[in-house]
């Protein structure tokens, strides 16, 4: 368990208040005139020593990610743009950093763009937070008033200037490169990479794209040392983390947490169990709706950290955590989630825009046991053709949850689906089938 | 991307109030210069609150000409993003997560009670044409399951009864205040053990 002083997020429940004043009791702005006074390279240093891994769901390590910006401004302007188009089903995390600890967003967002020689920081705020965003909004102006952002900044000689930008209603936009198309006024369809932000980014120019998380654990990296940050949980898996609790447990809710906390133990003690206990549990999706869910025997020994998870071939993702209980329909629950990928899918390229459709059809109808066995050989291969044919990594997000079903799962979707093909029980096929497939017998 | 249908009547004219034409002025400061194209969004949805809610097509062309881009930019964003109602909804827009956490722990009723309540169908008027409701997807409020958005209010930690009362204040005109409907503080665990509700197959 992690203890009370090591928690970054003192106040992620509004038990202390949100105000500037209240974040200064919590060392809020304490020093950061001195930490900017160290420079970029101690910053940058700091982080890759904490071993800080992007919050976002992908894993990437922050610290090298800033250091691949150009390390002097040329023609173009640097920008910072912060992640908080937070819409993956199961988490809720950067809910709360926006509602109730702005102030350390805000202090990260300017020891970043100090770090990677930006002078404008956009964040990028989904749509439906519009609560959210304005309570960041007041939070800004606050600092602006303290002049702890704006020109000359904290007294440190750096300009920053904060700007929050709506997005309405679109999960993709939550892909680094779609949320920059979607900033610069496009539809949100993702970008080929490389080049990557840190070079060719936001209207061109040099752009660091970070979640939330992320960025608001920066200054209390900073002012603890990256060695402290680095000491907890495992090499590589390092830090604390909020995870969103949801689905079938007593006490649904948010909370920070040491990496590597075993899985049952962010069940049973934090999350009040799983309904009708422990042994009704009967799957678990890690990471957000984009991971493969684990079923129970797995479970029961699981530590929550990037590369356990792999190992078990999943993913921490944002660490949303959603608990099926044996009470729920698993092919139905997963039957919903393909549908919000077929709902999501921006429409760029052929593999995703009709597989994800595909899928959900299949598994639709595997919920009602209308399915042959013939489908959902079918269904396997769909994910197989999406995965890695995509631009963005949405094609996986939307095909892992349906190959992890039919990894764990396979013989309870085996027991409904038995029937026999259409074409061998003779119906009247309608002409649009390949008449080919007719010809042969087992066809 | 979902569907979207433009209303059949069409205003002929739109224009931003004054005090919303200055507001846009502002936005577009955001920006740089030759980047007025950035703010097609924020002005997007400056045009829905003006108008009830919606935006008529007269919005999108004068958008354009706002931002100096063809009309057709504006109408493809317009119909990419689900924020954006191309046809009225109600005074009251009840949009209800479906999406599998909410699923999980009974959002199809809440459906259910927005059919009853309100309209048979989603994005229809009520009797009384205040009410219109849809089923949305994940609207990032996991942890407090079930729960729906009306207008900008999130309404947490329903169950059949709350969704009930809450539908029915929208109907009568005098809406609830928004936030956790179990004596909830904001989205920490609950200190005391709740019994369980014991929801089966959602």
């Amino acid at each position: 368990m992690l203890k009370e002083e090591d928690k970054i997020f003192k106040n992620l429940s509004n038990e202390f208040g949100w105000k500037l004043e209240d974040s200064l009791k919590r060392n809020d702005w304490s020093n950061t005139k001195d930490l900017i006074a160290k420079g970029r390279d101690w910053i940058i240093n700091e982080i890759k020593t904490s071993e800080l891994r992007g919050r976002g769901g992908a894993g990437f390590p922050t610290g090298l990610k800033w250091s691949f910006t150009p390390k002097k401004v040329g023609s173009r302007p640097h920008y910072l743009v912060i992640n908080a188009d937070e819409s993956e089903p199961g988490t809720c995390k950067d809910r709360d950093i926006l509602r109730f600890e702005p102030q350390k967003l805000i202090e990260g967002c300017l020891i970043t763009s100090y770090a990677v020689n930006a002078n404008i920081c956009y964040i990028y705020i989904r749509g439906e937070y519009y609560n959210e965003g304005m309570r960041l909004q007041e939070a800004i102006n606050e600092a602006y008033e303290k002049n702890f952002i704006g020109k000359n900044a904290c007294n440190s000689g750096w300009d920053l200037d904060i700007y929050i930008h709506f997005g309405a209603g679109a999960y993709i936009c939550g892909e680094e490169t779609a949320l920059l198309e979607s900033l610069e006024g496009n539809k949100g369809q993702p970008r080929l990479k490389p080049p990557f932000p840190a070079l060719v980014g936001l209207y061109g120019c040099p752009t660091i794209v970070n979640n939330v998380e992320t960025i608001a654990v920066v200054p209390t990296i900073l002012r603890k040392g990256g060695k402290w940050f680095g000491s907890l949980g495992r090499p590589k898996n390092t830090g604390t983390k909020i995870f969103c609790i949801s689905g079938n447990v007593n006490k649904p809710g948010n909370v920070e947490e040491e990496m590597g906390i075993s899985l049952k133990d962010l069940i049973e003690k934090h999350a009040g169990g799983v309904i009708g206990g422990w042994k009704n549990l009967q799957a678990v999706i890690p990471g957000g709706s984009s991971m493969p869910l684990i079923p129970q025997d797995i479970c029961e020994t699981l530590k929550m950290d990037f590369d356990s998870l792999v190992a078990v071939k999943s993913g921490l993702g944002t660490a949303g955590i959603v608990v099926i209980n044996k009470d729920q329909d698993i092919v139905k629950c997963m039957a919903r989630i393909a549908k919000f990928y077929k709902h999501e899918s921006c429409g760029q390229c052929t593999p995703c825009r009709e597989g994800s459709g595909w899928m959900w059809r299949i598994l639709e109808r595997t919920a009602k046991g209308e399915a042959t066995y013939k489908d959902i050989d079918l269904l396997e291969d769909v994910t197989k053709q999406i995965e890695g044919h995509t631009i963005c990594a949405f094609g996986e997000g939307s095909a892992w949850p349906v190959q992890g079903l039919l990894r764990h799962f396979r013989k309870e979707i085996d027991k409904r689906c038995h029937g026999e093909p259409i074409i061998k029980k003779k119906r009247k096929v309608p002409y649009l089938i390949d008449q080919h497939t007719l010809e042969s017998k087992d066809a | 991307m979902s569907l979207k249908k433009v209303h059949h009547e069409q205003p002929e004219k739109f224009e931003f109030t004054q005090s919303n034409f200055d507001l846009a002025k502002k936005i577009l400061e955001k920006y740089p210069k030759n980047r007025k194209k950035s703010a097609v969004m924020p002005l997007l949805s400056l045009a829905q609150n003006q108008n009830d809610n919606w935006i008529p097509l007269a919005a999108l062309k004068y958008i354009g000409k706002f931002l100096s881009m063809p009309y057709i930019n504006v109408y493809e964003i317009a119909t990419f993003y689900s924020m954006y109602n191309l046809s009225p909804v109600g005074k009251y827009f009840v949009q209800v997560c479906t999406t599998s956490p909410c699923a999980l722990r009974g959002s199809n009723n809440i459906v259910k009670i927005c059919k009853e309540k309100i309209s048979k169908n989603p994005s229809e008027l009520s009797e009384n044409g205040l009410c219109s409701w849809t089923e949305v997807e994940c609207l990032g409020a996991c942890v407090n399951a079930p729960m729906m958005q009306v207008n900008t209010d999130y309404y947490e930690d329903l169950d059949d009864l709350s969704a009930e009362k809450i539908l029915n204040s929208f109907v009568d005109d005098k809406p609830l205040s928004p936030g956790s409907f179990r004596n909830r503080k904001n989205s920490a665990p609950e200190k005391e053990k709740k019994v369980s509700n014991g929801i089966k197959n959602a």
